[in-house]
Parts: structure tokens; sequence; C-alpha cells
């Protein structure tokens, strides 16, 4: 009888199966475009080799925020409250920089009650990846407008939202933000490259990712529903990622067929002109080219801004290389000459 | 509830006598003319000779032009409540002149500008006009300067007036102008201008006088929240992250100062410590419990419209069980409302903030040491129970300049909590991150990046299980309050213990915490003075209460609760304690703004008594 040997399970770098990358079942409604995201997390994750206890899967509130249940169920999570996900990740990074962490939040989440310390989070460049599940509707409450939601979109009650929606992007790359991208989870090949390349960057890095909300807004008309997304999806360039610890294989691209980024950890991205150049280290370029969409209605995705070598808050703070949470006693409570130091200029 | 003073029999003996050393000196300017430092001096000079003092500065929201008091007490007991009665005032603000000058007693003094022309609102108080901006102008010509420098010609005057060593003044401004050798000249010569002036022109004709005496050697001068930063330095605080907020800001401005200067790594150079200015109060506390989940020793500072904004993330720290520390300097409220008056409004607030059935662990220092300790304590308190630790001080104690012991360095070592490490779950081969293993209610935590695949879960609200799994099960949520409940018995017996003095033959007792106990020394002596009514005393050291509280409650015939709040916030808390005996609970309440004096509290504890 002939026997088979059994395949051999295909493992990372680190000896880790896809597997070992996986969370709890997932909540979400089937079809729900966070449950695409969460995937292309763990395969992006699973990709990097990176270790899941060295992560921290932080959120807000509101379905997306649900999904790091979700995910990398072998690292720790905080499900926090609305819009402040951005300062409890800030707050945890403080507590131990050696934490790679990954924050998940919404349009709701982000750009209504947590605009402000989404904002800030950009300001001060915390290194961390931000993705916004962005499908233009309040899932976890039944369908309400949120401040992405399209102009003149129309509620099941008929209700139209009046009000011009918030470019996540444009406002990020106005704060500072030295990662922006934009995707669409349905698009598995260019958002796992986003997110590595998120992954091997020192700054904050922007997903804003459109995740169709298939209960809510998923109707024709929707520029945040699958068919729409689909058909309009116009890719600003094809993303190759080449981690560092991958040779990089040399292809003759013909002149000004293709851009190579080099990551803070020496990783690469290589970006592949399909309609036009773009550049996307120029500030000034990005800002232009989100403008331009904003009026003509484009849903273009990609690497929209990078700025590899930004001083991120770890660098303005200047403290020290070993995690703040774990230092000894003898570094952190100063002797007793100090306090009669102290003592003394009170007298 | 009448608070009149009474009438001052004991001025007319004093004008034949003298008065030494127990006066107090109100020092009346503009908000911003540089004040600070010649008040600093007057105060340490007096300090210095060994003469007991309080400093107490009166401020408007405001940063230049509104009137601004600052009041000094020179006390031979070393009573540093507010005293009601202004002996001398000084008055530098035309703007206030003629109302300071009215509200004195008679018999009091008034040194003054000469072109303020008080000496014709009154006729029964002792005045010495003085020209202040000539003499400064013998010092400086720029006006500006003039300005500052006539502040520190009336610091000369009143040492003159009052026999204060000029060599304590010269050493002081020395020592608060450091290195600035000009500046330092210019100001001893304007002082010793300020003295010869009242040499040449002026024949004392006052009681009031400090004397050298032996009371003041070792001590030290702080304020409540430099006591509380040298505190949580000490503590080892790691993450600092606050919002700007009268009066709170200058805990975080002078925590960050000391830790620049003593918390910078010998051998790297780099900080052992994290400072952020946040953008918020929300983000402030949400990045210090973000902080505390990854297992740093994180605080933030704030005052009430501060702890408003966070009542939010309180109650998710106290649900996901994070440690994190809160000081609270009180003042009133609200945002726009009086925030540089002091307060106690926060006591309830601070018990049960944020929403569901939250309750918390609240410290209330009354000293400096209290303020450096319970500091300390607090951090430990955090870590050992996994919940906010609340440290409520006030306005009162927060800015203003209190006589201290110099603090004693703490013995205990940190106490991190009950926190696995990657070793400890090997030996133990299990966890559950909400499961009380040892039956006092605080669960074991690991810290995210812990290397062991036990080590992971997921934080969140109330929904979670033992295993911090999601559940909406009636019967997890229930175990879960209860356990938090029993972990609120387990703080019962870790917070700082009340202090309680029990006299003999007393009838009553009196409650206070925080401030409020600043004044009941000089309360007792006036009620056994004058009333012959001796007191059972009980300071409230921190909520939740500890058993004493009801063993006082049952030895007292009538207990006054005193604070500084107007409904007897603590009262309340007090009445609910005591099932049984709640007839016996009677509130004296102070909520005018400024701290509370003594005559207050003894006038209203005998309107009860005579019924």
């Amino acid at each position: 009888m002939a026997t088979s040997t059994p395949k051999p399970k295909k493992v990372n770098r680190l000896g880790l199966a896809l597997s070992e990358y996986r969370g709890r079942p997932s909540t979400l409604c089937a079809g729900c475009g966070h449950d695409a995201v969460s995937s292309q997390i763990m395969k992006a994750f699973y990709e990097m080799g990176i270790n899941p206890h060295q992560v921290a899967k932080m959120s807000g509130i509101g379905c997306s925020s649900k999904t790091p249940a979700y995910f990398l169920g072998a690292s720790h999570g905080f499900n926090g409250v609305h819009g402040r996900m951005p300062s409890l990740a800030t707050g945890a990074l403080l507590g131990n920089r050696d934490l790679i962490c990954v924050g998940l939040s919404g349009d709701g989440d982000t750009a209504s009650i947590g605009l402000g310390q989404f904002c800030h989070l950009l300001r001060r460049n915390v290194p961390m990846i931000y993705i916004i599940e962005n499908n233009g509707v309040y899932g976890l409450t039944k369908g309400q407008f949120s401040a992405t939601s399209d102009l003149g979109s129309k509620l099941k009650s008929g209700v139209i939202n009046d009000l011009p929606p918030i470019d996540c992007c444009a406002l990020a790359i106005e704060m500072g933000c030295s990662y922006v991208a934009r995707s669409f989870a349905g698009d598995p090949k260019q958002l796992v490259a986003l997110l590595q390349g998120a992954l091997s960057h020192s700054g904050t890095a922007l997903l804003d990712v459109i995740s169709p909300c298939v209960t809510f807004n998923n109707h024709e008309s929707s520029t945040k529903g699958y068919k729409w997304a689909k058909e309009h999806e116009e890719l600003l360039h094809n993303i190759d990622f080449i981690p560092y610890f991958e040779p990089i294989e040399t292809v003759e691209y013909a002149e000004g067929e293709v851009r190579e980024v080099e990551m803070h950890d020496g990783s690469h991205i290589r970006l592949r002109k399909v309609d036009q150049d773009y550049d996307p280290m120029s500030r000034s370029g990005a800002e232009r080219l989100l403008s331009q969409t904003r009026e003509t209605g484009e849903f273009l995705t990609g690497l929209i801004y990078v700025n590899p070598v930004a001083r991120n808050f770890f660098d303005l703070l200047d403290f020290t290389e070993n995690p703040l949470a774990t230092l000894p006693q003898e570094k952190v409570r100063p002797g007793p000459k100090v306090l009669e130091e102290t003592m003394q200029e009170l007298m | 509830m009448s608070t009149q003073t009474r009438p001052r029999e004991d001025l007319k003996r004093k004008k034949k006598q003298e008065v030494v050393n127990d006066f107090s000196i109100q020092v009346a300017t503009v908000n911003g003319s540089g004040s600070q430092s010649s008040n600093n001096v007057l105060m340490r000079a007096i300090f210095r000779m060994g003469v007991p003092i309080s400093g107490k500065n009166l401020f408007p929201s405001n940063i230049a032009g509104l009137p601004t008091w600052f009041t000094i007490r020179a006390s031979k007991e070393g009573h540093a409540g507010c005293k009601k009665e202004i002996d001398v005032l000084i008055a530098m603000n035309p703007g206030t002149a003629r109302e300071d000058v009215e509200s004195l007693e008679a018999g009091r003094v008034v040194i003054y500008d000469e072109k303020l022309n008080l000496s014709k609102i009154r006729d029964d108080l002792i005045y010495y006009p003085i020209p202040f901006s000539e003499l400064a102008g013998e010092v400086v010509k720029d006006v500006r300067l003039r300005k500052l420098i006539a502040n520190i010609v009336y610091v000369g005057s009143a040492a003159e007036l009052f026999g204060i060593e000029m060599t304590e003044v010269e050493s002081v401004i020395a020592r608060w102008f450091k290195n600035k050798k000009k500046a330092i000249d210019l100001n001893v010569q304007a002082a010793h201008l300020g003295a010869k002036y009242v040499a040449e022109n002026l024949t004392k004709s006052d009681p009031f006088r400090i004397q050298r005496m032996e009371k003041t050697q070792g001590k030290i001068i702080i304020d409540g929240n430099s006591a509380c930063a040298l505190g949580s330095m000490f503590a080892g605080v790691t993450v600092l992250t606050w919002y700007p907020i009268t009066p709170a800001s200058s805990l975080a401005e002078t925590l960050a100062d000391y830790l620049g200067r003593y918390r910078m790594d010998p051998e790297t150079g780099k900080a052992t410590f994290a400072v952020v200015q946040a953008e918020d109060e929300l983000a402030a506390l949400g990045m210090a419990i973000g902080a505390g989940w990854a297992g740093a020793r994180s605080m933030t500072s704030t005052a009430g419209p501060g702890i408003s904004l966070m009542a939010e993330f309180v109650g998710l720290a106290y649900f996901t069980e994070t440690p994190v520390v809160i000081f609270d300097v009180q003042r009133i409220g609200p945002s726009t409302g009086l925030p540089t008056r002091t307060s106690q409004g926060d006591t309830v607030s601070l018990y049960y903030l944020s929403h569901g059935d939250t309750k918390h662990v609240v410290l209330f220092p009354a000293t400096m040491k209290e303020c450096f300790d319970f500091s300390i304590d607090a951090f430990d308190l955090a870590e050992r129970l996994q919940q906010p630790i609340f440290v409520a001080s006030d306005l009162d104690l927060g800015m203003n300049n209190w006589m201290a012991d110099p603090f004693d360095y703490p013995e205990k070592p940190l106490d991190r909590g009950k926190v696995l490490t990657a070793e400890d779950l090997e030996r133990v081969g299990t966890f559950a991150r909400y499961k009380d293993v040892d039956g006092d209610g605080i669960p074991y935590r690991t810290l995210p990046g812990t290397d062991h695949p036990l080590a992971a879960y997921f934080t969140r609200g109330s929904g979670h299980n033992e295993e911090s799994r999601y559940t909406e099960r009636p019967e997890d949520y229930t175990n879960l309050m209860d356990r938090l409940a029993k972990k609120h018995e387990t703080a019962r017996t870790l917070v700082p213990e009340p202090i309680v003095r029990y006299t003999k033959g007393a009838e009553i007792g009196i409650i206070t915490y925080g401030s409020t106990d600043v004044p009941m020394e000089e309360c007792q002596e006036q009620l056994r003075q004058e009333h012959g009514i001796e007191i059972h005393y009980f300071r409230i050291r921190a909520l939740p209460f500890t058993d004493h509280l009801k063993d006082f409650v049952s030895r007292c015939q009538r207990v006054y609760v005193v604070e500084q709040n107007r409904d007897g916030q603590m009262g309340d808390l007090i009445f609910l304690e005591v099932k049984d005996e709640q007839g016996k609970i009677r509130k004296v309440l102070h909520y005018d703004g400024l701290p509370i004096d003594a005559r207050s509290i003894t006038d209203q504890v005998m309107a009860y008594e005579r019924g």
C-alpha cells in the first residue's frame, strides 16, 4: 500500500501557523467587511512573523471595536470607551514601548465622538497602527449616520444626510500623520501589503479601510457598499511588500514604472505604476490628490502618503529603552539623599 | 448660621501690651504686580526667626489686573488655619483699598502707599503712610521695575515696624533670587530704604511684634501640590498625563520639574518617566489608564471640572480593574465658577464617580506630611487593589504655604500588587484574569507583553466572566459585582485609618477630613477656654470608612461633622454608615470659598449646643 507523507504544515519564520493568529469566532453579521479586515490583520502579523504576545490590540466602541476579540487571541486586548482608544493606546505604549500596538476603530468612533483624540494621536505620531473600518454608518446602534456618511444618503426611514463626510485621510495628512493609506475590505491583496507596511513604520500608520456594512449601508448607491466600491476602486499603484528579513528580488522595470520606499525597519514597499506616476513621499502631492478626489468623487486606494523617517512620540519623550512598566524600584525611587536635598531647599 | 466676629475685648488689653508672634499680615495687591516674591520674602523672614507661619494666597481667576490678597499668619502656637481678623493690612491696591480698610476691626494697622490717602476713611485704625513708589524710584528708574521694587520696599518697612530682622530678610532675598546678583542687590537696597523711611519718619504705635523664638528650626515651608508631587516621585511614578487646570496644574508641573532633576537614568541619561500634557482631561485619564493597564505607575491630576470629564473612564478602570492614581485638587464648581476658591465639594462625586454600580477609594490628606505619604500609599493601593485611587486635596492645601516637618523617606518597598510573570504562569499552570483566587476579591493580572501562552486576556467593561470572556449571563454579572463589592470590603482594611482622640469627660464628638482639620486645634482651644467644652475628635483619612467610625459615633452623644461644602456630603455618607445612630449627626458647614477658620466652627457648634 502506498504511504503518503503528511503535507508539512505551513509556518512563518517563528514556526507559527496562520491558525495561531486567530481569535474567537466573530459575532458580526455574515459578510461584514470587518471580518475580511480581521483576516488580513492575521495574515499580515503572520507574514511579518510577529509574536502575538508582543501585540496590544486596542479599540473603542462599535462593531469595528469588537473585532480585536476575533483575531490574535494570544495577544492582550483592551476594548475601551467610545472614541477614546487613542489615549488608551498612547498610555499603553508609554507604559511599555516594546508593545506592537494595533488600534481598531470605526467611522463613528474616529470621526464623530473620537475626532479630538484621533487628531492628537496623529499629531504626536504615536508608533502604532490605527485602522478605521469605515462603513459610513453606525452599525451597533442600528443604522444612524456617521461623520463619514455620504452627503444625500438615505436611511431606511427616509431621513436624508445633509452634512458632508469627513475625509479621514485628508485630515490625517493635515495632522502630520506619517503613514496614510486607503484601502477596501474587498481588496485583500492590497490591504495585507498596506498592513505589512504599517507594521514596519515607526510612527502612526493610518489605514482608512472601506469596510461595508451589509446590514445598514450596502445599498447600490452607497459609496461604502461592496458593489459601488468594487466598481469604482481605482488603484493608485500596485503594492508589493518585501519584509526586511527576506531578500529583495531584483526585477527589471521600465524607467518610471516603479517606486520603492525603504521603511524604518529596512523593509521595502514597492509601488508599481498603474495610470500615473504618484509619489507618496510628497505631502503636498498627497494633499492635492485628496482634494481632487473629493471633487471628482473618485475612490482611490493605496499608499497616499508616507514619511518613513518622521520622528515619533518616543523620540520626543526621550525616555529609557526599557519599558517604564517594569523598571525596578532602584530606577524609579530616588535615594534618601535626594529627599534630603529637596527638604533643604524648602527650609 | 451666624459667623460674625466677636467683640475684641482682648484688643484693648493688647493696645497696652505687646502682641508678640500672634498676628496676621494681609498684603492687598493687584494680580500680576509681582508681589509673589516679596510676600514670600516677608513670610520666610518671619519663619527664619523661629516663628511658625502659614501663608494663604487669595487670588482671582485672572492673569493681571484683578485684586489679590496674600495673608501671612504668624502664630507662636503653630495655628495654621485661616484667621478671620486681619491685624495688619498692607494696602497696595488702589482698587480695593477703601473696602480693605473698612473691613478691618478697630485698632488694627494699615500700612499704605502714601498717595492712596487712606487715613481719612476711619479714625479708629493705626496708619503708616509710606511713599513706596518714590522710594522704589530711588533704586530704579524704569517704570515697570519700579512697580516690582515697590513690593520689596513694603517688606523692609514691615520688617522695621514689627522687628523682623533685616539679616533674615537679606538672606531670604539671596535664596529666592539664587545667583542673580543684580536682582539681589536691588531688592536688598529697596528693603533697606523701606526700613530706613520707617525709622526716620514714623513712630510705632501698634502692639504687634515679631520676636525670635525656636519653633521652626529644621522645618520646611511647602504647598500641598509640591508635597503630592514629591510623594509621587518617591512612589516611583513613571507615567504622568495631565491637562492644565487651576488649582491642580502646579502639582503636575512641580512633579515634571522634580522628575527632570532626579529621575534621569544615570547609565543612559534617559528619562525613567514620561510626562504628557494631554489634549483634555479625558485623554489625560485615558492615557493614565492605558499605562496602568500596561503595568506602569501612572497618574493624572485635576480639579472638579476635570473629574466630571473623567467620569466615564473612571468607570472603565473600575470594571476592568486597572490601577491608576487621580489627584483632585478641589475648588468651587463649575468650570466657570470660582476656580481660585477652595472647597470640599467633590467628596460624594469622587466616592461614587461614574455610571453603574461604582464606588472607589478616596484618600484625604490633611497635612503636608500626609500629602507626601498618601501620594505614595495611593500608588501602592492602586496596584494592590487594581482600581482607581483618588487623592482628594483642595486649593487651600494644594496652593497655600504650610510649615511642616521634613518628610520621612519611605521605608516600605513599592507594592506592585498581584501581577503574574511568565515564570509565575509556568509555575501555577493556570490563569483566569477575574477569578478571586485568594478570597479577598482581588484577582491576579498579567501585563501585556508577557511571553507565556497563558498570559493573554481581553480587557472589556463589565461583560466578562472570570476568564475575561465575553458574557451577558446574569449570574456572571452578579458574580463580578459581588466580587467587586468584596474587594471594596478589603479596601477598608488597607486604607489609612482615621485619627481618633478621645478626651475624658467629653460628650460631643467632632468629625473632620482633609483641610478642615487645620483649624481644629484652635477650635478645640476656643471651645475649652470660652465654653468649657471638651470634645472627642475623629479625622477621616479615607473612604471607604473603617470600622472605627461606628465605635466613635456610639461613644459620643452628639457628633458634629465639619466640612467645606454646602450640603454636608461626608455627613450624608456617615449618616448612611451609622444606621442606628443617625439622630446624633449634625452638620457644621463652611462654603464661602475661603479656607475654614476656627471661629466659624466654634460658633456653629455652640449655636447647636445652646439649642
